[in-house]
């Protein structure tokens, strides 16, 4: 019997999402013969355009089209999708903040297993599928078996899975919006207002070349004056992971990741930061990174170039005085 | 407003590194220090400052062994009213939907207008309020950075997405919202004011008197198992500079220079 996944498409103003393609490379990893379905929620020309751009790597394609669509909204989507799904159903989500709002109570309406920001997938063995996640923001990863026999709602984590070059063997568009609906929209108790864009602040890190970046490893806000100094005598700007906004120590502009700016310098410096995956998610454009941090397991190592494992209260200034000598 | 805030009791991984045992059957466990998860604190602080607004009481709740009862001291400090601890040997392996579960059960007790959860705990999984709100048949809304109330039958909350941005939404009570981090500044909490929680009776409640088989939860009511834990290959890891310390910022200096790393 061949196995069918389902994958949710993530899209926007009618281009899909980097994630659209990772969800069929998570789908093979479930099982490499999977029939594997996309479900494009959305309405108008920006859904069909975002249909038609993946129906070449998926075997099909459901969309649901409505104008109440036109902003994503979680809890009517679950209620959509438990209409619409099969029994026992297996589907891959982006864990993204859409993800998050949809995919446990998906998984209770579905009565089906959850396997929450899945960073790979092993295969499975009769009903238990094998999948790596990691815990304590990386600093440690486990192995994880979930019994499917139910159906299973997947979380794949952004950028984890390798999506492939070559295109499928191309399938079809399927209209399942009547099924979903059934002639009506689903009522929720909660209503989009509007999206609210993030504040610009003083300086734009996403144009610096040289971003010295600071975490919770400084401690207290007076120790953040020998960021600023390194950050002077290198000639770049100070940015920072969230804990220091969530501190107020810094403005929220400054923030880099999933939550905050997408930066590409071409030196990004990371002082006390652990290096979780929502923020190394906002370094593209593979930077020269250095890490400074007291803990050798820290995860940002394994995503940096060059690592130096110390206190930053005692090394920074040495660095900032050495710098500042030698001009 | 009656609110209901759920708090784990978790390492602190800002005094601890975490590390995994020799076998890789668990973290190491002897010396961690623990704490209420950090996302929790920011729950406890919203309801306490919506309680201060409009009235009513803030009750925190977890699921844990007794040791878990620490963190319902430590947030009655900062302001709560009322702690329940939740705790019984078949607890013990509970996967995200058992312990929603177990908290559901909790919930249907009492008569709550609002639930809190953080967005996220140690595990990374960001579930349990998701999953309650969907046991409860109730609205959710997750990672919710801003709230207002607007009357007794609806709240305005903004949802942190990605860039930052943040989607505004209009939300019926009762409700489930999971709160991030940074929606407020969680007050701080001295020895002192933990002292005077000390003697505080905690209601615990077990399996029996929130009315659950012990077959719904713990380890046969789990549909996820950890089968080991590791720390991945670093792969092409960072190359560690090595040295006294002078030597290590001469080098790094160089490296810098190189790399166009000072103007
Ligand atoms: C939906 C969502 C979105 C998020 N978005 C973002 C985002 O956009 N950006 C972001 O950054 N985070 C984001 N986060 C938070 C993220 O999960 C982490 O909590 C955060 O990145 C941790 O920041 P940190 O590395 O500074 O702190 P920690 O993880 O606490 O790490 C501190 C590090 O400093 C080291 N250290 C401590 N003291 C010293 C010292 N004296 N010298 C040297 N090293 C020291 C420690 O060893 C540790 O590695 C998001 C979370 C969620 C749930
Ligand atoms: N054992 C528990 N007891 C009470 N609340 C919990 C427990 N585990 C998780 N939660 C709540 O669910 C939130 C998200 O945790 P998780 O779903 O485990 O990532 C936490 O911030 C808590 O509010």
């Amino acid at each position: 019997m061949v196995r069918q996944v389902f994958a949710y498409i993530v899209h926007k103003e009618g281009a899909a999402d980097d994630t659209a393609l990772e969800m069929v490379a998570a789908a093979k990893r479930i099982d490499p013969d999977a029939s594997i379905t996309a479900i494009v929620f959305g309405t108008g020309d920006d859904l069909n355009a975002a249909c038609n751009e993946i129906v070449s790597s998926y075997q099909e394609v459901w969309k649901i089209d409505n104008e109440a669509l036109s902003c994503p909204d979680a809890e009517a989507t679950r209620t959509l999708l438990v209409r619409i799904l099969p029994g026992k159903a297996i589907v891959i989500i982006p864990h993204d903040t859409f993800g998050m709002d949809l995919a446990p109570g998906l998984s209770i309406k579905l009565d089906a297993a959850y396997l929450p920001d899945a960073v790979d997938i092993e295969g499975v063995d009769e009903n238990r599928l094998k999948a790596v996640r990691q815990e304590y923001s990386g600093q440690i990863s486990t192995h994880v078996v979930c019994d499917i026999s139910g159906g299973a709602v997947i979380t794949a984590r952004p950028g984890s899975f390798k999506a492939e070059e070559t295109k499928g063997t191309g399938g079809q568009i399927v209209d399942k919006t009547a099924e979903a609906l059934k002639g009506e929209f689903p009522e929720t108790g909660r209503r989009f207002i509007e999206v609210v864009e993030a504040e610009v602040g003083d300086v734009d890190i996403t144009r610096s070349d040289i971003l010295v970046s600071v975490g919770r490893g400084i401690e207290d806000e007076d120790n953040m004056e020998i960021v600023h100094d390194l950050a002077r005598a290198m000639g770049g700007d100070v940015a920072c992971s969230r804990p220091v906004v969530d501190a107020k120590w810094l403005e929220k502009s400054r923030q880099v990741g999933t939550s905050g700016k997408t930066v590409k310098p071409k030196v990004y410096m990371a002082l006390g930061i652990s290096g979780s995956f929502q923020h190394q998610g906002g370094i593209k454009g593979a930077p020269f990174m250095i890490a400074i941090n007291k803990n050798p397991n820290a995860p940002i190592f394994q995503a940096a170039d060059v690592g130096v494992v110390a206190d930053i209260l005692d090394f920074v200034p040495e660095l900032t005085d050495k710098i500042n000598g030698s001009r | 407003m009656e609110i209901l805030v759920c708090i784990k009791r978790v390492p602190d991984t800002s005094e601890n590194e975490i590390i995994v045992n020799r076998n890789g059957t668990n973290i190491e466990l002897e010396d961690l220090v623990y704490s209420v998860n950090e996302w929790d604190n920011y729950a406890v602080e919203e309801a306490i400052q919506i309680r201060d607004r409009v009235g009513g009481s803030v009750t925190v709740v977890t699921v844990g062994d007794e040791e878990a009862e620490e963190v319902v001291r430590r947030e009655m400090a900062m302001g709560a009213d009322k702690g329940i601890l939740l705790s019984d040997e078949v607890f013990n392996g509970s996967d995200g939907k058992g312990v929603a579960g177990i908290i559901k059960a909790e919930v249907e007790k009492g008569k709550y207008d609002l639930i809190l959860t953080g967005a996220l705990a140690d595990d990374g999984a960001g579930q349990v309020g998701g999953m309650l709100a969907a046991m409860l048949d109730w609205p959710y809304a997750s990672l919710v950075i801003c709230l207002e109330e607007i009357d007794d039958k609806k709240i305005k909350i903004g949802r942190e997405i990605e860039g930052g941005n943040l989607e505004m939404l209009e939300i019926n009570l009762p409700c489930v919202l999971s709160i991030q981090t940074g929606i407020n500044e969680p007050r701080y909490v001295g020895i002192r004011g933990i002292r005077k929680t000390a003697s505080v009776e905690i209601p615990v409640h077990g399996a029996e008197e929130l009315g659950l088989s012990s077959e719904s939860v713990g380890e046969s009511g789990s549909n996820l198992k950890r089968l080991d834990y590791f720390v991945p290959d670093p792969g092409e890891g960072a190359e560690i500079l090595e040295g006294s310390a002078d030597e290590i910022v001469e080098k790094l200096v160089e490296l810098l220079k190189v790399r166009g790393g000072i103007k």
